[in-house]
């Protein structure tokens, strides 16, 4: 089961903790993988752990022209593109009311706008094929909200309800659309937590401990399968039941 | 028929599954031949891909029957 020997798949911020487990998750399951990611370092590191069936494909999602042209590069890197795992994330926490425009607007173009870009642009291969998978990391906080995310909690929630409509429109055409929310998850992002407020969070987490990026991937793993084909416009939460929706 | 509209036909026909005598000069994709809007963008690939033309979203919006392909295909060639 889960298996994707001949697919081809995207993910972006395979630089990142969960991004690169994501990738590996793929791959190990047949995938030919397309890595992406700002730091050029650690996906060529990553490529060459995987050792065949990796490319790395460096983009700036900040960068409009770039996030356009990178379904373009997969596709002519791995010769197709059938599943797409927007994966990169950046934060820019601050109080609502000391939050300017531009955290805002950053939050929003690197976590959203560029997700619809790369769905956009990713889906015309998809329509031919009658096949593609879109597995759009969101978070927790995109449903429960959280202090100082003003502005990541709208993009992944935003996220959702353009998946949702996405997955609507696609769905007779074979392609699914489907979101992974992660909780809490060990990775650089919530390493940057101090001792005090990882405590007041696994107060919150019936399972008492933080998840693993391949707890992640293995979701993501699932939602790209052809065994979850009738899975559609769905969000599969992954938070050791800390918010249960 | 000049060979674009043979080929523009052939897509239709293979795309939306209509009969090929249904696809006259006046018929209207949504209307007569039972496409979605999602089945226009779909078209509208395939005559790209077809003819090696480009056609902008503004451009594809004008084109609602069969006889409005073959005609903007015979100009962007």
């Amino acid at each position: 089961m889960f298996e994707l020997n001949g697919k081809t798949a995207l993910v972006t911020g395979a630089s990142g903790g969960i991004g690169a487990e994501v990738a590996r998750a793929l791959h190990a399951a047949g995938a030919t993988v397309g890595l992406s990611g700002t730091r050029v370092e650690p996906l060529e590191a990553l490529a060459a752990d995987l050792a065949e069936r990796a490319h790395v494909l460096p983009c700036n999602l900040s960068d409009p022209e770039a996030v356009e042209a990178l379904p373009k590069q997969a596709v002519e890197a791995m010769g197709s593109l059938d599943i797409l795992v927007n994966n990169a994330g950046i934060t820019r926490d601050n109080l609502f009311m000391r939050m300017s425009d531009e955290e805002w607007a950053q939050v929003l173009d690197v976590n959203l706008t560029a997700a619809m870009r790369l769905c956009r642009g990713a889906l015309r291969g998809m329509m031919k094929a009658r096949w593609g998978r879109i597995v759009n990391i969101t978070s927790v906080v995109g449903a429960t909200g959280n202090p100082g995310q003003g502005n990541y909690a709208a993009a992944k929630a935003g996220m959702v309800g353009m998946s949702k409509s996405l997955a609507y429109e696609v769905a007779s055409r074979g392609i699914t659309v489907n979101c992974v929310a992660p909780g809490f998850i060990e990775t650089a992002m919530t390493d940057k937590l101090n001792d005090d407020q990882k405590g007041k969070i696994l107060s919150q987490i019936p399972a008492g401990r933080m998840g693993s990026p391949a707890e992640i991937a293995s979701a993501v793993l699932y939602l790209a399968s052809a065994e979850a084909g009738y899975v559609t416009g769905a969000t599969l939460h992954v938070n050791g039941g800390m918010a249960m929706i | 028929m000049s060979d674009v509209a043979d080929r523009v036909k052939k897509i239709v026909v293979e795309h939306l599954s209509v009969e090929e005598d249904k696809v006259t000069e006046n018929a209207s994709f949504i209307d007569d031949l039972g496409a979605d809007s999602l089945d226009t963008v779909e078209l509208v690939m395939a005559f790209e891909e077809e003819f090696g033309i480009e056609i902008p979203d503004d451009a594809a919006e004008t084109i609602q029957t069969f006889g409005d392909a073959v005609k903007f295909i015979k100009e962007a060639q």
